[in-house]
């Protein structure tokens, strides 16, 4: 039967182990793979401006990004494919809460060029390789919506 | 109780009641909002509530470690805590720095990161602030008669949650960076080091309760910790899917989230064999059903609703709906929740001397929050599939979606009434014991 020492060994060499594991996969990943995922030479001054908005009004909390965040607005990961620069520069000026049947947003009065920083990161999320994320719909048009 | 410093726990307790009951105030106000009723926006836009919601969860169960901490290494170093007035001194300021936090988040005074909503300058008296309550606990263990396994794997816990705070205050202008380094925060805290603490306290816990010999039940805590750190560490890669990194990462995450419910397993299936086994029937039983009931429920919520939707294949579908929020609410209620609750219904009468064991009210707390929350997470698990079908896989439109999903809330608000009142209950309990006193001491 196991002994507490072989146990306590069990634990710290295991520990010790799958850290450095993580530790070298990680290295790996944020200076070799994630430049070139995320098209790190496309982050222009507006982007991470764009980005300091982004995290400055606490976008993550009501909607997701990357599928991070929380779930009482839409996803924007592939929000300019979607809805296009302009609709999304007019909902980030809007000095009245935006409200698509009855949700509403902050209404957050940006200026023309603080939307456009937004609008330049949420384009530069949206062309990450993101491994096939989000997913075509497989089901759209096989079953009736209406 | 053997040593009069035991009794500041009293006072870490209490703050958790009431940042507890706070949070639960800021999740309905979210409900209500899910519904169309949000009267509020003006005041506590979705996004202020989400964070005050989530911070205070992660300081009341925090506060409630601290506590509990406090009550066991001393019990278990045998001496008193080396300084009293630096206790209160983190005492105040983990209240100070909670208050200014949550203030904050209703003007603006935040990061946009889920979780470490904090801004950077508090986090640098949160820093402060932990460093004093480590520097508290370590001297009074490493000035102790005894080091038993029970109070360094607690420690460690304590210890390495401090530590992976760090990584989640270094800014980095890329999104894919700044969101791997925030799972370095979450994820290891979660599924790694509070599981340490998780450990510990579960062990002091079942060595006071059951009388089962403490070797026996240290070596068993070696191995479950040794299983979440095994599973754990790499286990962080299911958060690694989708997010602008390798594809490695869904073989690693998919594989080693596979294998994280072992460690609650057997943390289920330990404390169970330890009640089975132990001879001695503490009169405290109301302490032995949360303590049973964590190690189970941790199971359900963290292990099995956790694996049910981390094969990447899944996640592809379910990744940023309600799917997460079923499994987030049924793990932190579980693993932490009843944890803390656990600790403080063995503590209560010991601090304060008054043996109120068999109170119905205390039996009522239990199953009344128990049954809530698990019409909450079932009420998450309908909103969450009928999202991920309606919006993932038909392709219906975000808003089109959240209105068929509406039902859903009703069901969870009327659930998480049942859950509030238990909660109520179990703090009008807490605060019927009243404070500490030193008449409580056990005669040397």
């Amino acid at each position: 039967m196991l002994t507490k020492n072989q146990a306590r060994t069990f634990f710290l060499g295991g520990t010790v182990l799958f850290f450095f594991i993580f530790l070298g996969l990680s290295w790996h990943t944020l200076s070799q793979e994630v430049p070139k995922q995320t098209h790190e030479e496309n982050m222009t001054e507006s982007v991470i401006r764009g980005k300091e908005l982004f995290d400055k009004n606490n976008c993550m909390g009501c909607h997701t990004i990357m599928g991070e965040g929380a779930y009482y607005a839409p996803e924007l990961t592939k929000v300019i494919d979607r809805k296009g620069e302009e609709y999304c520069k007019i909902v980030l000026m809007s000095k009245e809460p935006w409200q698509p049947r009855g949700r509403k947003m902050v209404a957050y009065a940006m200026t023309e060029k603080e939307a456009e920083d937004v609008v330049a990161f949420l384009k530069w999320v949206g062309e990450i390789d993101l491994n096939g994320f989000p997913p075509e719909p497989d089901l759209k048009g096989k079953v009736p919506t209406e | 109780m053997k040593y009069k410093s035991q009794q500041v726990a009293y006072w870490f307790f209490a703050l958790s009641m009431v940042l507890f009951i706070l949070q639960i105030t800021y999740g309905f106000v979210m409900a209500f909002a899910h519904l169309g009723y949000d009267g509020l926006h003006e005041l506590i836009p979705f996004n202020a509530a989400t964070a005050t919601h989530k911070n205070l969860l992660v300081v009341w169960i925090l506060s409630g470690f601290m506590g509990a901490a406090y009550f066991i290494i001393p019990d278990e170093a045998e001496r008193e805590l080396i300084s009293i007035p630096l206790v209160k001194l983190q005492f105040w300021s983990l209240a100070i720095v909670g208050v200014v936090a949550v203030i904050g988040f209703h003007i603006g005074w935040w990061e946009g990161r889920k979780f470490l909503e904090i801004p950077r300058p508090l986090d640098y008296l949160v820093v402060v602030n932990v460093l004093l309550f480590l520097y508290v606990l370590l001297m009074t263990l490493y000035k102790g008669k005894k080091r038993t396994t029970t109070a360094l794997v607690l420690s460690m816990g304590l210890f390495f949650a401090a530590l992976l705070y760090l990584p989640g205050m270094v800014w980095f202008d890329n999104q894919t960076m700044d969101s791997f380094f925030r799972w370095w925060v979450v994820h290891l805290w979660v599924e790694g080091v509070w599981e340490l603490i998780m450990g510990g306290i579960l062990a002091y816990l079942l060595i006071k309760l059951t009388g089962v010999d403490r070797e026996v039940i240290e070596k068993w805590l070696y191995v479950i910790v040794g299983l979440t750190f095994l599973s754990g560490v790499l286990g962080t890669g299911h958060h690694y899917y989708y997010i602008g990194t390798p594809k490695y990462w869904l073989m690693i995450g998919g594989i080693f989230s596979a294998l994280e419910p072992l460690a609650f397993l057997g943390m289920a299936l330990f404390a169970v064999a330890m009640y089975r086994k132990g001879e001695k029937r503490h009169p405290n039983k109301m302490a032995l059903t949360w303590t049973l009931g964590t190690a189970i429920i941790s199971f359900v919520g963290a292990g099995l609703l956790g694996v049910a939707h981390t094969l990447p294949s899944v996640n592809m579908w379910t990744h940023g709906t309600f799917v997460t929020a079923m499994h987030g609410h049924l793990a932190f209620w579980g693993a932490y929740g009843m944890l803390v609750l656990g600790m403080i219904t063995y503590a209560m009468p010991l601090i304060t001397g008054r043996k109120m064991y068999t109170k119905p009210g205390a039996s009522y707390a239990f199953w009344l929050s128990n049954i809530g929350m698990i019409g909450m997470t079932t009420a998450f698990a309908a909103a969450g599939v009928a999202q991920v079908y309606l919006e993932r896989k038909v392709g219906m439109d975000f808003i089109d979606v959240q209105q068929e999903m509406e039902v859903h809330f009703l069901i969870l608000i009327a659930a998480a009434s049942l859950f509030t009142l238990g909660i109520i209950l179990y703090i009008i309990n807490f605060f019927k014991y009243g404070k500490p006193t030193d008449e409580a001491l056990e005669p040397a």
